[in-house]
Protein backbone atom coordinates (compact mmCIF):
# COMPACT_ATOMS: atom_id res chain seq x y z
CA UNK A 1 0.00 0.00 0.00
CA UNK A 2 2.72 2.49 1.05
CA UNK A 3 4.57 1.45 -1.83
CA UNK A 4 1.74 2.26 -4.22
CA UNK A 5 1.37 5.41 -2.97
CA UNK A 6 5.02 6.03 -3.43
CA UNK A 7 4.50 4.98 -6.80
CA UNK A 8 1.47 6.90 -7.34
CA UNK A 9 3.63 10.16 -6.13
CA UNK A 10 6.32 9.21 -8.19
CA UNK A 11 4.38 9.16 -10.97
CA UNK A 12 2.70 12.37 -9.90
CA UNK A 13 5.98 14.00 -9.97
CA UNK A 14 7.01 12.56 -13.31
CA UNK A 15 3.64 14.17 -14.84
CA UNK A 16 4.29 17.29 -13.07
CA UNK A 17 8.13 17.69 -14.61
CA UNK A 18 6.90 16.12 -18.08
CA UNK A 19 4.20 18.90 -18.19
CA UNK A 20 6.37 21.60 -16.89
CA UNK A 21 8.98 20.70 -19.57
CA UNK A 22 6.84 20.70 -22.50
CA UNK A 23 4.15 23.76 -22.12
CA UNK A 24 6.45 26.25 -23.36
CA UNK A 25 7.24 24.51 -26.12
CA UNK A 26 3.28 23.52 -26.97
CA UNK A 27 2.71 26.66 -26.30
CA UNK A 28 5.11 27.81 -29.34
CA UNK A 29 3.74 25.05 -31.19
CA UNK A 30 -0.27 25.95 -30.74
CA UNK A 31 0.93 29.73 -31.66
CA UNK A 32 2.85 28.29 -34.82
CA UNK A 33 -0.38 26.26 -35.82
CA UNK A 34 -2.55 29.39 -35.08
CA UNK A 35 -0.83 31.27 -37.42
CA UNK A 36 -0.35 28.76 -39.90
CA UNK A 37 -4.12 28.16 -39.37
CA UNK A 38 -5.05 32.22 -40.11
CA UNK A 39 -2.74 32.16 -43.08
CA UNK A 40 -4.13 29.86 -44.73
CA UNK A 41 -7.47 31.77 -44.79
CA UNK A 42 -5.42 34.78 -45.89
CA UNK A 43 -3.68 32.38 -48.52
CA UNK A 44 -6.87 31.87 -49.95
CA UNK A 45 -8.15 35.64 -50.25
CA UNK A 46 -4.65 37.17 -51.46
CA UNK A 47 -2.53 34.71 -53.01
CA UNK A 48 -4.17 32.01 -54.63
CA UNK A 49 -5.89 33.20 -57.73
CA UNK A 50 -2.13 34.10 -59.27
CA UNK A 51 0.24 31.58 -56.91
CA UNK A 52 -2.57 28.65 -57.18
CA UNK A 53 -3.81 26.40 -54.55
CA UNK A 54 -0.54 24.41 -54.96
CA UNK A 55 1.39 26.68 -54.71
CA UNK A 56 3.03 26.18 -57.97
CA UNK A 57 1.97 29.22 -59.65
CA UNK A 58 2.15 29.76 -63.57
CA UNK A 59 5.59 28.88 -64.94
CA UNK A 60 7.19 32.82 -66.40
CA UNK A 61 4.12 34.30 -65.18
CA UNK A 62 3.67 33.71 -61.32
CA UNK A 63 6.68 32.44 -59.52
CA UNK A 64 6.06 29.37 -57.80
CA UNK A 65 6.08 29.07 -53.85
CA UNK A 66 6.43 25.70 -53.32
CA UNK A 67 10.19 24.18 -52.80
CA UNK A 68 11.05 28.17 -54.48
CA UNK A 69 14.75 28.08 -53.68
CA UNK A 70 13.79 32.58 -53.36
CA UNK A 71 11.40 31.93 -51.19
CA UNK A 72 13.63 29.23 -48.69
CA UNK A 73 16.58 31.22 -49.39
CA UNK A 74 15.87 34.46 -49.35
CA UNK A 75 13.83 34.73 -46.19
CA UNK A 76 14.04 38.46 -45.84
CA UNK A 77 13.62 39.23 -49.29
CA UNK A 78 10.55 36.93 -49.77
CA UNK A 79 8.80 39.28 -46.58
CA UNK A 80 9.72 42.35 -48.19
CA UNK A 81 8.23 41.45 -51.17
CA UNK A 82 4.58 40.53 -49.55
CA UNK A 83 4.86 43.92 -47.51
CA UNK A 84 5.94 46.34 -50.41
CA UNK A 85 5.35 44.45 -53.68
CA UNK A 86 7.74 43.11 -55.57
CA UNK A 87 8.69 44.64 -58.98
CA UNK A 88 11.02 43.44 -61.95
CA UNK A 89 13.15 40.39 -62.90
CA UNK A 90 13.44 37.77 -60.41
CA UNK A 91 14.89 34.15 -60.49
CA UNK A 92 13.12 31.45 -58.52
CA UNK A 93 13.92 27.43 -59.37
CA UNK A 94 15.89 28.73 -62.81
CA UNK A 95 12.97 30.49 -64.43
CA UNK A 96 13.05 34.33 -65.10
CA UNK A 97 9.80 36.13 -63.51
CA UNK A 98 9.57 39.75 -64.75
CA UNK A 99 6.23 41.09 -63.51
CA UNK A 100 4.75 43.44 -60.85
CA UNK A 101 2.82 41.98 -57.44
CA UNK A 102 1.67 45.37 -55.82
CA UNK A 103 1.43 45.72 -52.52
CA UNK A 104 -0.92 43.72 -50.67
CA UNK A 105 -1.86 46.04 -47.97
CA UNK A 106 -1.78 43.44 -45.24
CA UNK A 107 -1.04 43.88 -41.46
CA UNK A 108 2.64 42.80 -40.25
CA UNK A 109 0.56 40.04 -38.31
CA UNK A 110 -1.10 39.39 -41.27
CA UNK A 111 2.13 38.71 -43.27
CA UNK A 112 3.89 36.69 -40.42
CA UNK A 113 0.46 34.63 -40.64
CA UNK A 114 0.58 34.27 -44.56
CA UNK A 115 4.63 33.34 -44.49
CA UNK A 116 3.92 31.04 -41.94
CA UNK A 117 1.55 29.27 -44.12
CA UNK A 118 3.48 29.20 -47.15
CA UNK A 119 6.96 27.95 -45.15
CA UNK A 120 4.76 25.23 -44.13
CA UNK A 121 3.29 24.03 -47.24
CA UNK A 122 3.71 21.93 -50.25
CA UNK A 123 7.06 20.27 -48.70
CA UNK A 124 8.35 23.36 -47.67
CA UNK A 125 9.54 23.11 -43.98
CA UNK A 126 12.61 24.34 -42.24
CA UNK A 127 11.87 27.88 -41.32
CA UNK A 128 11.12 28.78 -38.14
CA UNK A 129 8.13 30.81 -36.87
CA UNK A 130 8.11 34.09 -38.63
CA UNK A 131 6.43 37.01 -36.03
CA UNK A 132 5.33 40.74 -36.65
CA UNK A 133 8.46 41.55 -34.70
CA UNK A 134 10.34 40.31 -37.63
CA UNK A 135 7.70 41.91 -40.55
CA UNK A 136 7.79 45.34 -38.62
CA UNK A 137 11.69 45.53 -39.12
CA UNK A 138 11.80 44.89 -42.47
CA UNK A 139 11.83 48.37 -44.55
CA UNK A 140 11.58 48.61 -48.05
CA UNK A 141 14.49 47.78 -50.44
CA UNK B 1 10.11 0.92 -60.80
CA UNK B 2 6.02 -0.30 -60.56
CA UNK B 3 5.23 2.87 -58.56
CA UNK B 4 6.51 5.30 -61.30
CA UNK B 5 4.59 3.49 -64.17
CA UNK B 6 1.24 3.90 -61.88
CA UNK B 7 2.39 7.62 -61.24
CA UNK B 8 2.70 7.58 -65.34
CA UNK B 9 -0.45 6.45 -65.75
CA UNK B 10 -2.33 8.55 -63.47
CA UNK B 11 -0.51 11.36 -65.09
CA UNK B 12 -1.42 10.82 -68.74
CA UNK B 13 -5.48 9.92 -66.98
CA UNK B 14 -4.43 13.91 -65.40
CA UNK B 15 -3.46 15.33 -68.51
CA UNK B 16 -6.40 13.83 -70.60
CA UNK B 17 -8.90 15.63 -68.19
CA UNK B 18 -7.35 19.01 -68.38
CA UNK B 19 -7.32 18.39 -71.97
CA UNK B 20 -10.80 18.19 -72.51
CA UNK B 21 -11.07 21.02 -69.75
CA UNK B 22 -9.07 22.87 -72.93
CA UNK B 23 -11.56 22.55 -75.45
CA UNK B 24 -12.45 25.46 -75.63
CA UNK B 25 -9.00 27.21 -76.24
CA UNK B 26 -8.79 27.64 -80.10
CA UNK B 27 -6.69 30.78 -80.12
CA UNK B 28 -4.15 32.09 -82.73
CA UNK B 29 -1.06 33.33 -83.06
CA UNK B 30 -0.45 35.37 -86.22
CA UNK B 31 2.62 34.83 -88.33
CA UNK B 32 3.08 38.59 -88.63
CA UNK B 33 2.45 41.31 -86.60
CA UNK B 34 0.46 44.27 -88.81
CA UNK B 35 1.50 47.43 -85.98
CA UNK B 36 3.85 48.35 -83.75
CA UNK B 37 3.33 48.49 -80.00
CA UNK B 38 4.97 52.17 -78.82
CA UNK B 39 5.07 52.90 -75.14
CA UNK B 40 4.24 56.26 -74.78
CA UNK B 41 3.63 56.39 -71.22
CA UNK B 42 6.04 54.65 -68.88
CA UNK B 43 6.74 54.03 -64.82
CA UNK B 44 3.38 52.31 -64.30
CA UNK B 45 2.41 49.92 -61.62
CA UNK B 46 -0.98 48.95 -62.16
CA UNK B 47 -2.76 51.52 -64.44
CA UNK B 48 -5.83 50.26 -63.64
CA UNK B 49 -8.62 52.80 -65.97
CA UNK B 50 -7.79 55.55 -68.45
CA UNK B 51 -9.85 58.56 -70.20
CA UNK B 52 -9.35 60.53 -72.77
CA UNK B 53 -10.16 63.83 -72.66
CA UNK B 54 -11.52 66.84 -75.18
CA UNK B 55 -7.95 67.64 -75.33
CA UNK B 56 -6.18 64.52 -76.39
CA UNK B 57 -4.56 64.27 -72.81
CA UNK B 58 -5.06 61.33 -70.38
CA UNK B 59 -6.09 60.48 -66.95
CA UNK B 60 -4.62 57.33 -65.88
CA UNK B 61 -5.28 55.55 -62.41
CA UNK B 62 -3.04 53.75 -60.84
CA UNK B 63 -4.26 51.41 -57.80
CA UNK B 64 -2.56 52.46 -55.13
CA UNK B 65 -4.43 55.57 -55.30
CA UNK B 66 -3.12 58.09 -57.59
CA UNK B 67 -4.37 60.32 -60.52
CA UNK B 68 -1.63 60.92 -63.13
CA UNK B 69 -2.63 63.16 -66.05
CA UNK B 70 -0.38 62.87 -68.97
CA UNK B 71 -0.43 65.36 -71.09
CA UNK B 72 1.63 66.42 -73.73
CA UNK B 73 4.22 63.98 -72.64
CA UNK B 74 4.21 65.20 -69.06
CA UNK B 75 2.94 63.21 -65.95
CA UNK B 76 0.99 65.13 -63.84
CA UNK B 77 -0.20 64.31 -60.21
CA UNK B 78 -3.73 64.85 -59.84
CA UNK B 79 -4.35 65.95 -56.15
CA UNK B 80 -6.95 65.97 -54.02
CA UNK B 81 -8.51 62.07 -54.92
CA UNK B 82 -10.36 60.28 -52.36
CA UNK B 83 -8.75 57.97 -50.00
CA UNK B 84 -8.90 54.22 -51.05
CA UNK B 85 -8.75 50.63 -49.24
CA UNK B 86 -6.19 49.62 -50.42
CA UNK B 87 -5.88 46.05 -50.24
CA UNK B 88 -5.55 42.82 -51.87
CA UNK B 89 -7.50 43.66 -55.80
CA UNK B 90 -9.35 46.98 -54.15
CA UNK B 91 -7.85 50.25 -54.73
CA UNK B 92 -8.44 52.81 -57.24
CA UNK B 93 -10.23 51.45 -59.89
CA UNK B 94 -11.64 52.73 -62.90
CA UNK B 95 -12.15 56.19 -64.34
CA UNK B 96 -14.87 57.64 -67.01
CA UNK B 97 -15.79 60.63 -68.76
CA UNK B 98 -19.99 61.95 -68.71
CA UNK B 99 -21.06 61.61 -72.10
CA UNK B 100 -21.69 65.57 -71.76
CA UNK B 101 -18.19 66.52 -70.29
CA UNK B 102 -17.85 69.27 -72.43
CA UNK B 103 -20.69 70.91 -70.84
CA UNK B 104 -20.79 69.93 -67.34
CA UNK B 105 -17.36 68.34 -66.51
CA UNK B 106 -18.14 65.02 -64.46
CA UNK B 107 -15.42 62.22 -63.96
CA UNK B 108 -16.66 59.22 -62.24
CA UNK B 109 -14.59 56.90 -60.60
CA UNK B 110 -14.69 53.60 -59.11
CA UNK B 111 -12.60 52.67 -55.80
CA UNK B 112 -12.69 50.07 -52.80
CA UNK B 113 -13.49 52.48 -49.77
CA UNK B 114 -13.58 51.92 -45.91
CA UNK B 115 -16.58 54.20 -45.67
CA UNK B 116 -19.21 52.75 -43.26
CA UNK B 117 -18.53 51.72 -39.57
CA UNK B 118 -17.46 48.34 -39.93
CA UNK B 119 -13.90 46.86 -40.63
CA UNK B 120 -12.70 46.57 -44.27
CA UNK B 121 -13.94 48.07 -47.62
CA UNK B 122 -16.15 47.87 -50.40
CA UNK B 123 -16.47 49.30 -53.65
CA UNK B 124 -17.49 53.43 -53.94
CA UNK B 125 -18.49 55.10 -57.17
CA UNK B 126 -18.21 58.73 -57.01
CA UNK B 127 -18.07 61.64 -59.55
CA UNK B 128 -15.95 65.26 -59.44
CA UNK B 129 -14.41 67.86 -61.80
CA UNK B 130 -11.18 68.12 -62.19
CA UNK B 131 -10.08 71.84 -61.34
CA UNK B 132 -6.46 72.72 -62.41
CA UNK B 133 -4.44 69.83 -60.84
CA UNK B 134 -6.96 69.08 -58.43
CA UNK B 135 -10.16 67.34 -57.98
CA UNK B 136 -12.96 69.62 -56.49
CA UNK B 137 -16.89 69.28 -55.57
CA UNK B 138 -16.37 65.32 -55.37
CA UNK B 139 -19.99 63.32 -54.78
CA UNK B 140 -20.13 59.40 -53.32
CA UNK B 141 -22.94 58.11 -55.88
CA UNK B 142 -22.93 54.33 -54.11
CA UNK B 143 -21.15 52.62 -51.26
CA UNK B 144 -21.55 48.77 -51.48
CA UNK B 145 -22.09 47.01 -48.14
CA UNK B 146 -20.96 45.19 -45.85
CA UNK B 147 -17.48 46.27 -45.82
CA UNK B 148 -15.35 42.92 -45.48
CA UNK B 149 -11.21 42.95 -45.04
CA UNK B 150 -11.58 40.20 -47.92
CA UNK B 151 -8.89 41.33 -50.56
CA UNK B 152 -10.72 40.13 -53.96
CA UNK B 153 -13.36 40.68 -56.58
CA UNK B 154 -14.43 44.50 -56.16
CA UNK B 155 -15.42 44.73 -60.23
CA UNK B 156 -15.42 48.09 -60.76
CA UNK B 157 -15.59 48.81 -64.31
CA UNK B 158 -17.72 52.11 -65.35
CA UNK B 159 -19.60 52.61 -68.82
CA UNK B 160 -22.24 55.11 -69.91
CA UNK B 161 -25.34 53.71 -72.08
CA UNK B 162 -26.58 55.74 -75.11
CA UNK B 163 -29.08 56.57 -72.62
CA UNK B 164 -27.00 58.05 -70.13
CA UNK B 165 -27.62 55.71 -67.39
CA UNK B 166 -24.43 54.76 -65.80
CA UNK B 167 -23.26 51.37 -65.35
CA UNK B 168 -21.24 49.66 -62.64
CA UNK B 169 -19.83 46.48 -61.58
CA UNK B 170 -19.36 44.62 -58.08
CA UNK B 171 -17.60 41.44 -58.16
CA UNK B 172 -18.99 38.95 -55.52
CA UNK B 173 -16.00 40.22 -52.41
CA UNK B 174 -14.78 36.44 -52.00
CA UNK B 175 -18.04 35.51 -50.59
CA UNK B 176 -19.83 33.63 -53.73
CA UNK B 177 -22.75 31.34 -51.69
CA UNK B 178 -23.72 34.78 -50.07
CA UNK B 179 -24.00 37.57 -52.30
CA UNK B 180 -24.24 37.04 -56.07
CA UNK B 181 -27.57 35.26 -56.04
CA UNK B 182 -29.37 37.69 -53.17
CA UNK B 183 -30.60 40.75 -54.42
CA UNK B 184 -30.53 42.02 -51.49
CA UNK B 185 -27.44 42.16 -50.94
CA UNK B 186 -24.62 44.05 -52.98
CA UNK B 187 -21.23 41.99 -54.75
CA UNK B 188 -21.93 39.61 -57.53
CA UNK B 189 -23.54 42.27 -59.57
CA UNK B 190 -24.13 44.86 -62.89
CA UNK B 191 -25.80 48.26 -61.50
CA UNK B 192 -27.21 50.83 -63.34
CA UNK B 193 -28.18 54.14 -62.04
CA UNK B 194 -28.42 58.19 -63.19
CA UNK B 195 -25.80 60.45 -63.62
CA UNK B 196 -26.14 61.81 -60.24
CA UNK B 197 -26.53 58.70 -58.15
CA UNK B 198 -29.94 58.37 -58.72
CA UNK B 199 -32.03 54.74 -59.04
CA UNK B 200 -33.91 54.88 -62.46
CA UNK B 201 -37.47 54.48 -61.55
CA UNK B 202 -37.35 51.35 -64.25
CA UNK B 203 -34.73 49.21 -62.76
CA UNK B 204 -35.60 45.49 -62.62
CA UNK B 205 -35.92 45.41 -58.58
CA UNK B 206 -37.67 48.72 -57.70
CA UNK B 207 -40.50 46.73 -56.17
CA UNK B 208 -39.03 44.06 -54.47
CA UNK B 209 -38.82 44.35 -51.07
CA UNK B 210 -35.81 44.98 -49.59
CA UNK B 211 -33.67 44.70 -52.78
CA UNK B 212 -30.88 47.40 -53.78
CA UNK B 213 -32.54 48.94 -56.20
CA UNK B 214 -29.43 49.68 -57.96
CA UNK B 215 -29.14 46.69 -59.01
CA UNK B 216 -29.64 45.76 -62.46
CA UNK B 217 -28.13 42.22 -62.99
CA UNK B 218 -26.90 39.34 -60.23
CA UNK B 219 -25.47 36.24 -60.41
CA UNK B 220 -21.70 37.70 -61.19
CA UNK B 221 -18.52 36.78 -60.51
CA UNK B 222 -15.95 39.99 -60.66
CA UNK B 223 -16.33 41.91 -64.01
CA UNK B 224 -12.99 43.95 -64.88
CA UNK B 225 -14.84 44.49 -68.46
CA UNK B 226 -17.38 46.43 -69.56
CA UNK B 227 -18.22 48.29 -73.26
CA UNK B 228 -21.27 49.56 -74.85
CA UNK B 229 -20.99 47.46 -77.89
CA UNK B 230 -20.95 50.94 -80.53
CA UNK B 231 -23.32 48.79 -83.25
CA UNK B 232 -26.29 47.92 -81.07
CA UNK B 233 -25.76 50.01 -77.83
CA UNK B 234 -25.98 47.17 -75.54
CA UNK B 235 -23.89 46.63 -72.47
CA UNK B 236 -21.21 43.64 -72.52
CA UNK B 237 -19.37 42.57 -69.43
CA UNK B 238 -16.21 40.11 -68.88
CA UNK B 239 -16.36 38.38 -65.74
CA UNK B 240 -13.12 36.39 -64.23
CA UNK B 241 -14.06 32.79 -63.68
CA UNK B 242 -12.32 30.51 -60.65
CA UNK B 243 -10.58 28.32 -62.39
CA UNK B 244 -11.89 28.35 -66.20
CA UNK B 245 -15.27 29.34 -66.96
CA UNK B 246 -14.11 33.13 -67.50
CA UNK B 247 -16.73 34.54 -69.72
CA UNK B 248 -18.14 37.23 -72.24
CA UNK B 249 -21.83 38.32 -71.36
CA UNK B 250 -24.52 40.71 -72.45
CA UNK B 251 -25.86 42.74 -70.08
CA UNK B 252 -29.64 42.14 -69.97
CA UNK B 253 -32.14 44.06 -67.24
CA UNK B 254 -33.02 41.59 -64.48
CA UNK B 255 -31.22 38.63 -65.84
CA UNK B 256 -29.10 36.34 -63.68
CA UNK B 257 -25.77 34.90 -64.53
CA UNK B 258 -25.62 32.13 -62.60
CA UNK B 259 -22.37 32.40 -60.11
CA UNK B 260 -22.07 30.00 -58.61
CA UNK B 261 -25.06 27.70 -59.16
CA UNK B 262 -24.16 27.46 -62.49
CA UNK B 263 -20.28 27.60 -64.01
CA UNK B 264 -17.31 26.37 -66.65
CA UNK B 265 -14.98 26.54 -63.84
CA UNK B 266 -13.64 24.31 -61.02
CA UNK B 267 -12.57 25.40 -57.69
CA UNK B 268 -8.66 26.58 -57.63
CA UNK B 269 -8.36 23.69 -55.53
CA UNK B 270 -9.19 21.45 -58.64
CA UNK B 271 -12.44 20.20 -56.60
CA UNK B 272 -15.94 20.43 -58.50
CA UNK B 273 -17.94 23.35 -58.06
CA UNK B 274 -21.23 22.28 -59.57
CA UNK B 275 -21.89 19.90 -62.45
CA UNK B 276 -24.41 22.39 -63.55
CA UNK B 277 -23.41 24.51 -66.66
CA UNK B 278 -26.47 25.73 -67.46
CA UNK B 279 -29.97 25.81 -66.09
CA UNK B 280 -33.62 27.54 -66.71
CA UNK B 281 -33.62 31.19 -65.96
CA UNK B 282 -30.47 31.13 -65.86
CA UNK B 283 -28.11 33.07 -68.64
CA UNK B 284 -25.42 31.64 -71.07
CA UNK B 285 -22.31 33.65 -71.61
CA UNK B 286 -22.10 34.12 -75.24
CA UNK B 287 -18.39 32.90 -75.00
CA UNK B 288 -16.15 30.61 -72.15
CA UNK B 289 -12.62 30.62 -71.41
CA UNK B 290 -10.94 27.44 -70.19
CA UNK B 291 -8.86 27.92 -68.95
CA UNK B 292 -9.01 31.33 -67.46
CA UNK B 293 -7.23 34.43 -69.54
CA UNK B 294 -8.06 36.43 -66.22
CA UNK B 295 -10.02 39.15 -68.75
CA UNK B 296 -9.87 42.72 -67.85
CA UNK B 297 -10.56 45.93 -69.93
CA UNK B 298 -12.63 45.74 -73.18
CA UNK B 299 -13.13 47.33 -75.90
CA UNK B 300 -14.87 47.22 -79.38
CA UNK B 301 -12.86 48.09 -82.69
CA UNK B 302 -14.64 51.06 -84.87
CA UNK B 303 -11.74 53.13 -85.93
CA UNK B 304 -10.38 53.26 -89.93
CA UNK B 305 -6.81 52.85 -88.57
CA UNK B 306 -7.36 49.36 -88.27
CA UNK B 307 -9.58 47.78 -91.12
CA UNK B 308 -9.03 44.15 -90.47
CA UNK B 309 -10.30 44.59 -87.27
CA UNK B 310 -13.41 46.70 -87.65
CA UNK B 311 -16.11 45.12 -85.17
CA UNK B 312 -13.51 42.84 -83.30
CA UNK B 313 -13.61 43.00 -79.38
CA UNK B 314 -9.76 43.56 -77.92
CA UNK B 315 -9.61 41.97 -74.19
CA UNK B 316 -6.85 42.25 -71.71
CA UNK B 317 -6.02 38.86 -70.22
CA UNK B 318 -3.46 39.42 -67.14
CA UNK B 319 -2.56 35.81 -66.20
CA UNK B 320 -1.36 34.76 -70.24
CA UNK B 321 0.07 38.74 -70.77
CA UNK B 322 -1.53 39.52 -74.23
CA UNK B 323 -4.23 40.99 -75.64
CA UNK B 324 -6.96 38.81 -77.48
CA UNK B 325 -8.74 39.98 -80.23
CA UNK B 326 -12.24 37.97 -80.96
CA UNK B 327 -14.26 38.19 -84.27
CA UNK B 328 -17.86 38.10 -84.21
CA UNK B 329 -20.92 37.67 -85.90
CA UNK B 330 -23.22 39.40 -84.04
CA UNK B 331 -23.09 37.61 -80.37
CA UNK B 332 -20.75 34.64 -81.50
CA UNK B 333 -17.16 34.69 -81.53
CA UNK B 334 -16.04 33.08 -84.46
CA UNK B 335 -12.06 33.81 -84.49
CA UNK B 336 -9.62 34.32 -81.67
CA UNK B 337 -6.07 35.28 -81.78
CA UNK B 338 -2.83 36.57 -79.21
CA UNK B 339 -1.52 40.33 -80.06
CA UNK B 340 1.58 41.84 -78.01
CA UNK B 341 2.45 38.33 -76.60
CA UNK B 342 4.13 38.35 -73.67
CA UNK B 343 4.27 42.05 -73.11
CA UNK B 344 2.83 41.48 -69.44
CA UNK B 345 0.01 41.71 -67.33
CA UNK B 346 -3.02 43.47 -69.97
CA UNK B 347 -5.01 45.71 -67.42
CA UNK B 348 -7.05 47.56 -69.76
CA UNK B 349 -7.69 48.51 -73.43
CA UNK B 350 -9.47 51.84 -74.64
CA UNK B 351 -9.80 53.32 -78.60
CA UNK B 352 -8.79 56.48 -78.39
CA UNK B 353 -10.90 59.62 -80.10
CA UNK B 354 -7.86 59.67 -82.20
CA UNK B 355 -8.97 56.46 -83.54
CA UNK B 356 -5.69 54.81 -81.97
CA UNK B 357 -5.75 51.76 -79.31
CA UNK B 358 -3.97 52.01 -76.12
CA UNK B 359 -3.14 49.05 -74.16
CA UNK B 360 -2.36 49.30 -70.28
CA UNK B 361 0.21 46.96 -69.17
CA UNK B 362 1.13 46.34 -65.59
CA UNK B 363 4.88 47.04 -64.47
CA UNK B 364 5.05 49.35 -67.82
CA UNK B 365 2.32 51.53 -68.66
CA UNK B 366 0.31 52.59 -71.56
CA UNK B 367 1.14 51.08 -75.13
CA UNK B 368 -0.26 52.92 -78.30
CA UNK B 369 -1.02 50.23 -81.10
CA UNK B 370 0.46 52.17 -84.48
CA UNK B 371 -0.65 50.05 -87.63
CA UNK B 372 2.39 49.43 -90.18
CA UNK B 373 3.01 51.72 -93.10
Amino acid sequence: MADAEMGMKAYTILIFIILAGVSPLSGQEDAMSDSIERGASLYQDFCMECHRADGKGEEAVYPPLAMSDYLLGNRSGSIRGVKYGQRGPMTVNGVIYDNTMAPLGLTDEEIADVMNYIYNSWGNSGQERVTPEEVAAIGPR
Amino acid sequence: MQKSILASCFFVVLTVISCAQKSDNGITTPQETTFSAELIVDGMQIPWGMVFLPDGSMLITEKSGEIVHFKEGEKIQISNVPAVYNRGQGGLLDIELHPDFQENGWIYLSYSSEEGDDKGGNTAIARARLSGNSLTDLQVLYKATPNTTRGQHFGSRLEFDDSGYLYFTIGERGDRDVNPQDITRDGGKVYRINDDGSIPQDNPFVNENNAKSAIYTYGNRNPQGMVKNPETGDIWIHEHGPRGGDEINIVKKGANYGWPVITYGINYSGTPITDQTEMEGMEQPIHYWVPSIAPSGMTFVTSPLYPDWNGDLLVGSLSFQYLERLKLEGEKVTYREKLMENIGRVRNVRQGPDGYIYVAVEGKGIYKLVPNG
